[in-house]
C-alpha cells in the first residue's frame, strides 16, 4: 500500500508540477505559493474525492493563467490519504510542516475532518472543507464551503411537507456520525412542528450495505398507514445504488413514496439506470441542470479540463469553486498567505457561486448558499423544481437542545462555541 | 346502460352550451402549458380534461413522457417515432417552431397526470389499460370520476377490469363522507377482499366523521388484513433469506473450491467477482455500440467470459504467487490481500473509480405478486442461478476425471501424487475452477450491487464466514451455511435493525466456532490430520 501511495504522490505532484513548468516556463525559477490538495485518490472515497482534486489543480491552473496571486504563481501539491483516516492526519502534516503550504482544500468524510483537525491547529494553517456535513462545530482553522443541516436537510424536509404534504417520515442512514446527528436534528425539528413519534421511522445500515429486501418492504408497509410518505436519506456513497435499484423493483415510485437524498449527486447516479427513479428527490446547493451564465462557463470548462463531453459537476466541487475564489481575495486582502492574516481576512469575503447569487463567508466559517431541490431526471441529471434564497449556514443546530444556544464567531468573540445564555465561550 | 345514454347527453349537453367557453379554457390551457411553472401545468391539465379537448388523451400522454414541447406560444406533442404534432389540433408540423423546450414536471404533475389518464383510459378498449386506469384511480381516489367509474363497471365484462374497478370505486367511496353508508360498507368489503398494503392505507385513511357502524366494520377489516400480512411478512422474510443465502453460496462457493479443497487463504477471492462484474459491463458496452438486438442475452454471453477471464487470472495468480507459498497460511493471506489491492487499483485506473452502469436485460427488471408476496424477478433468477451453478460443480466434482482428481489430491496428496497424480496442475485447475466461478458470481452480483472496484470487498468477509461455518472443504456445507446465514440475518433483520443484526450473527459464528472448530460438516478422515 505505501509504495503505491509514495508512487501516487510523486505522479500527482509530478503532473502539477508539469502543469506549471508546461505554462509557466518563465515563471518556474520564482518563488510559489503553494497549495494542498488532500483527497482520496486511492480506496474507497476515491470515486468521490477523485474529481475534487481535479477541480483544484484546474482552479489553479485558471489563477495562474491569471497572473497567480499577489504576482506570484500558485502550485498545487498532491497527496494521497488513501481513504485511510490516520493517514489524513500524517499527509495534513506533511503539507504543512513540510511542503510548507499556504491552504489546504481537501476531506470528504466527517472522520478524515476530525481526523486532520488536531493538526491544523497545531501547525495552525487553513483547511477549506467541501462537503455537506453534520455542523456541531466551529473550528479557527476550517473554512465550511459545504452546506450545514439548515442548509440542506431542513429545507428538504420542509419542501416535502409543504408541496407533497408528507406526513410520515422514514429517516433512513448509514450507521455513522452524519445520519447520526442529521437524523437527530431532524427528529427534533419534526416533532418540533407536531409530527408523532409513531409517524417517525429511523433506519440505519451498514457501510456497503447491498442487501435492501428487507428494509425496502419495511418502507412500504410503513408507508401503508393511510398517510403520504416520504424517505429521508443519509444513506452514503455506493450502498445508493442497491437501495434505489430495490426501490425500483419493488415497484415504489416518487409519486407514492419520493425519497429525498443528501449524498446523491450527478456522480453516484452515473452507476445506475435512472428510468425507475424518476421524481425522486436530492437537495444540494448546487445543481449541474442550474441555468446560470456561470455554471455554463463553469461546465464548459471542466469539460474542456477532462477532455470529455460526459463529464459531471456536482456540489461539493462548487464548494471547492467558491471557497478557492474566496482565499484568492482573502489573501489579496491581507496581502500575505500567512495563516492568522488570511483567517481574519476570511470572514465577510463574498465570491460567486455558480447557481446566480453571491456566497458570503460568515464569522463562524461557515458560508451563505441557497437550498436547491432536485427531482431525478432520466438522464441522470436532476430538474431543479424549488430553490430558496441564500441560507446562512449555522454551526451549531438550532434544534438540538445541547447546541441552540451556541454559536461560533470569530471576528468579536473569537471562539468557536460562544454560549449566548451565559455570555462565556466553552460548550453548552 | 341508460346511466351511460344520460351520462352521453350530459356531456352533450354541456359541450354544446358551453361550446364557447371552451375554446376559451382551451386557449388558456395552452397558455399555462407554455408558462414552465408547475401550478400552471397542473391548472392546464384540469383545464383539458374539464373541457374534454379531444386531442386531451394525446397531449397528456405526452406530457407524461416528457415528449410534449412548449415555447413561443407554441404547444408541440413530438410523437414516439419522432415527428413533431400541433397539440392543438393534432395536424403534423411542417417546421419546429424555435424555441421548444419539453414541458417540466414534477411529482404533483405527475401524479395529476396518472389521475388524469386513470380517467380517459377507464373506458378504453384495451383490458390492461381499463386496468391500469382503475389502478390508477385507486390511488388517486378522485371523486370526479365516480360516474365514470360506475359506467365502465356496468359495461365491464373482464372479471379482473371488473374487480380493479369495483376496487377503485370502493376507495372512492370510502372517503366519500356523503355516500350512502350502505354503499360504503360494501366498500370496506370490496378492500378488505383486495388486502393488500395499498387497501390497508386505504382504509386507514377512512375520515373521522364515519359511522360507528362503519369505523367498527373498517376496524375489523384492518385487523384482518394486518394478520394476513403479518403472516406473509413471515413468508417474505423467509423469502428475502433465502435470496441473501444465494448471494452468499454464489460469492462463497468459489472460495469453498480454493480455501476449502486446496486451504489456500485467498483474499483476491473477492476481486475475481469483481472481474467478473466488469466483464460483464464490457460485454454490455459492446453489444450497446455494435449489437443493440442482442442485449437482452448479454448476460448469457458475459457468462462463460466471465468464467474464463477470472479463471485465467486466477491461473496466474496460483503460478505466480500461492504455488511458491505452499503451507505458510500467513504468508499467502499477505500475499493474496496485496494482489487484492493490486488489482483494485488496477481496475480503478482502467476503468476509473466511479461506478458503472450494468443494465437489467428485460426479464430480469420489475417484480411479480405472488400471494401476498412481492418477487422481484432479478432476485428470483438469482436463486435459479446459484442453484444451477451449484449442482454444476458438485457434478464436476463427482463426475469428471478432474473431479476425482481434485477429490484425491484434496484427501491425501502425497498418496494422490504417489498414484501419478500431477498435482501441481491440479492445484492450478482447482483454483482456477473456484476463481472462474467467483467471475461467474460477479456476473449475477452486478445485477444487485454497484460495480465499482471496491465490489469484492463487501463479499470476502461473508464469504469466509460462509465457508468456515458450512464446514472447510465440503459443498454441501457451503450450501447449508449460506443458506442458514441468509436466513437468520433476514430473520434478525426486522427486529434487531440491519446493524445489530449483523453483529448478532458474528457472536453467534464466533461461539459456533469454538463449539465445533471445523463447521456444520466437518470432514472425517486423514484430510483432517493433513
Amino acid at each position: 500500500m505505501s509504495v503505491n501511495t509514495t508512487r501516487r504522490v510523486v505522479l500527482g505532484a509530478a503532473l502539477a508540477g508539469a502543469t506549471i513548468l508546461g505554462s509557466f516556463l518563465p515563471a518556474a525559477a520564482q518563488e510559489t505559493i503553494k497549495v494542498g490538495i488532500l483527497h482520496s485518490l486511492s480506496g474507497t472515497m476515491a470515486i468521490s474525492e477523485t474529481t475534487l482534486k481535479d477541480v483544484m489543480l484546474m482552479l489553479i491552473e485558471e489563477q495562474n493563467k491569471k497572473g497567480g496571486v499577489l504576482g506570484k504563481k500558485l502550485e498545487a501539491v498532491v497527496v494521497d490519504p488513501a481513504s485511510n483516516w490516520p493517514l489524513f492526519a500524517e499527509k495534513a502534516r506533511e503539507l504543512i510542516a513540510k511542503d510548507k503550504v499556504s491552504a489546504v482544500f481537501g476531506c470528504w468524510t466527517s472522520v478524515s475532518r476530525k481526523s486532520v483537525l488536531p493538526v491544523f491547529k497545531e501547525l495552525n494553517s487553513v483547511l477549506f472543507y467541501p462537503v455537506q456535513y453534520e455542523g456541531e462545530e466551529s473550528e479557527r482553522n476550517v473554512f465550511y464551503t459545504g452546506a450545514a443541516p439548515n442548509q440542506q436537510a431542513i429545507p428538504a424536509v420542509d419542501y416535502l411537507a409543504k408541496e407533497e404534504k408528507v406526513q410520515r417520515w422514514v429517516l433512513a442512514g448509514t450507521d455513522y456520525v452524519y445520519p447520526r446527528t442529521t437524523n437527530k436534528i431532524l427528529e427534533a425539528y419534526l416533532k418540533s412542528k407536531g409530527v408523532p413519534a409513531e409517524d417517525i421511522m429511523i433506519n440505519y445500515t451498514p457501510f456497503g450495505h447491498s442487501d435492501w429486501q428487507t428494509i425496502v418492504s419495511d418502507i412500504k408497509k410503513f408507508g401503508s398507514a393511510g398517510k403520504k410518505t416520504a424517505v429521508v436519506s443519509t444513506i452514503n456513497g455506493d450502498a445508493n445504488v442497491p437501495f434505489y435499484k430495490e426501490l425500483g423493483n419493488q415497484g415504489i415510485k416518487a409519486t407514492d413514496i419520493p425519497v429525498v437524498a443528501f449524498s446523491v449527486g450527478e456522480e453516484e447516479l452515473a452507476g445506475i439506470d435512472t428510468k425507475p427513479l424518476l421524481g425522486h428527490l436530492a437537495a444540494w446547493n448546487y445543481f449541474q441542470s442550474v441555468k446560470t451564465p456561470e455554471n455554463e462557463a463553469f461546465i464548459k470548462q471542466w469539460k474542456a479540463y477532462k477532455k470529455s463531453d460526459k463529464a459531471v459537476t456536482n456540489d461539493p466541487m462548487e464548494a471547492h469553486v467558491i471557497g478557492f475564489a474566496m482565499w484568492v481575495k482573502a489573501v489579496e486582502k491581507a496581502k500575505s498567505t500567512d495563516p492568522d492574516k488570511v483567517i481574519d481576512a476570511l470572514p465577510g469575503i463574498e465570491a460567486p457561486n455558480l447557481t446566480g447569487g453571491i456566497s458570503k463567508m460568515l464569522p463562524n466559517h461557515h458560508i451563505t448558499k441557497p437550498v436547491l431541490i432536485g427531482e431525478i431526471k432520466a438522464d441522470g441529471q436532476f430538474d431543479v423544481v424549488s430553490k430558496t434564497g441564500l441560507v446562512a449556514g449555522d454551526a451549531w443546530s438550532k434544534e438540538l437542545d445541547g447546541s441552540k444556544d451556541l454559536v461560533g464567531d470569530w471576528v468579536e468573540k473569537k471562539c468557536g462555541n460562544f454560549n449566548v445564555k451565559t455570555g462565556k465561550c466553552g460548550g453548552a | 346502460m341508460t346511466r351511460l345514454l344520460r351520462m352521453i347527453a350530459l356531456i352533450l349537453a354541456v359541450a354544446l352550451s358551453a361550446g364557447a367557453a371552451r375554446a376559451q379554457s382551451a386557449d388558456e390551457a395552452f397558455t399555462r402549458l407554455g408558462a414552465d411553472s408547475f401550478s400552471d401545468t397542473n391548472r392546464a391539465i384540469e383545464l383539458l380534461i374539464a373541457g374534454a379537448h379531444p386531442q386531451a388523451a394525446v397531449i397528456i400522454e405526452a406530457l407524461a413522457e416528457g415528449r410534449l414541447l412548449a415555447g413561443g406560444g407554441a404547444v408541440v406533442v413530438k410523437t414516439k417515432d419522432g415527428k413533431l404534432l400541433d397539440a392543438r389540433t393534432g395536424a403534423a408540423l411542417a417546421s419546429e417552431p424555435p424555441g421548444l423546450n419539453p414541458v417540466r414536471l414534477n411529482n404533483g404533475v405527475r401524479r395529476n397526470i396518472q389521475a388524469a389518464l386513470g380517467g380517459l383510459g377507464l373506458l378504453n378498449p384495451d383490458t390492461a389499460k381499463r386496468i391500469a386506469a382503475a389502478e390508477a384511480v385507486f390511488k388517486s381516489r378522485d371523486v370526479s370520476l365516480l360516474p365514470v367509474i360506475e359506467t365502465a363497471i356496468s359495461r365491464e365484462t373482464d372479471t379482473r377490469a371488473k374487480a380493479a374497478l369495483r376496487q377503485a370505486q370502493a376507495a372512492i367511496l370510502i372517503a366519500k363522507t356523503d355516500a350512502p353508508p350502505f354503499d360504503r360498507l360494501a366498500a370496506v368489503d370490496v378492500l378488505r377482499e383486495r388486502g393488500d398494503q395499498d387497501a390497508l392505507a386505504t382504509l386507514r385513511s377512512l375520515p373521522g366523521d364515519a359511522s360507528p357502524a362503519l369505523k367498527d366494520a373498517q376496524a375489523r377489516a384492518v385487523a384482518d388484513i394486518e394478520g394476513k400480512l403479518a403472516l406473509w411478512r413471515t413468508v417474505q422474510n423467509l423469502w428475502y433469506g433465502l435470496s441473501l443465502g444465494s448471494v452468499l453460496l454464489l460469492a462463497a462457493i468459489g472460495l469453498a473450491i480454493t480455501f476449502g479443497v486446496m486451504g489456500v487463504i485467498n483474499m483476491a477471492h473477492g476481486e475475481m467477482v469483481m472481474l467478473g462484474a466488469y466483464t460483464t459491463f464490457i460485454v454490455q458496452e459492446v453489444i450497446r455500440a455494435r449489437f443493440p438486438g442482442l442485449f437482452d442475452y448479454s448476460l448469457a454471453i458475459a457468462l462463460p467470459l466471465a468464467f474464463l477471464v477470472a479463471g485465467l487470472v486466477g491461473i496466474a495468480i496460483e503460478r505466480g504467487v500461492i504455488r511458491f507459498l505452499y503451507g505458510r497460511p500467513l504468508e499467502t493471506l499477505l500475499a493474496t490481500w496485496g494482489i487484492s489491492l493490486i488489482l483494485q487499483q488496477a481496475v480503478r485506473t482502467a476503468f476509473g473509480p466511479t461506478n458503472r452502469e450494468v443494465g437489467a436485460p428485460n426479464f430480469m427488471s420489475g417484480a411479480f405478486e405472488l400471494g401476498g408476496l412481492a418477487i422481484t424477478w432479478n432476485r428470483l433468477w438469482i436463486i435459479v442461478f446459484a442453484a444451477l451453478v451449484f449442482a454444476a460443480l458438485l457434478a464436476i466434482l463427482k463426475l469428471t476425471p478432474i473431479g476425482l482428481q481434485m477429490r484425491a489430491v484434496t484427501q491425501n496428496r502425497r498418496m494422490a501424487s504417489a498414484m501419478g497424480i500431477r498435482t501441481g496442475r491440479v492445484d492450478a485447475l482447482t483454483f482456477g475452477l473456484g476463481s472462474g466461478v467467483a467471475g461467474l458470481a460477479g456476473v449475477a452480483l452486478s445485477q444487485i450491487d454497484n460495480v465499482s472496484p471496491n465490489l469484492g470487498q463487501s463479499y470476502i468477509i461473508d464469504s469466509f464466514m460462509v465457508v468456515v461455518f458450512g464446514g472447510v472443504g465440503n459443498l454441501w456445507g457451503t450450501l447449508v451455511g449460506a443458506l442458514t446465514l441468509g436466513i437468520a440475518n433476514k430473520l434478525l433483520e426486522p427486529y434487531a435493525g440491519a446493524v445489530l443484526g449483523k453483529i448478532a450473527l458474528l457472536v453467534f459464528i464466533i461461539l459456533f466456532i469454538q463449539k465445533r472448530p471445523r463447521g456444520l460438516f466437518a470432514l472425517k478422515g486423514r484430510a483432517v490430520e493433513a
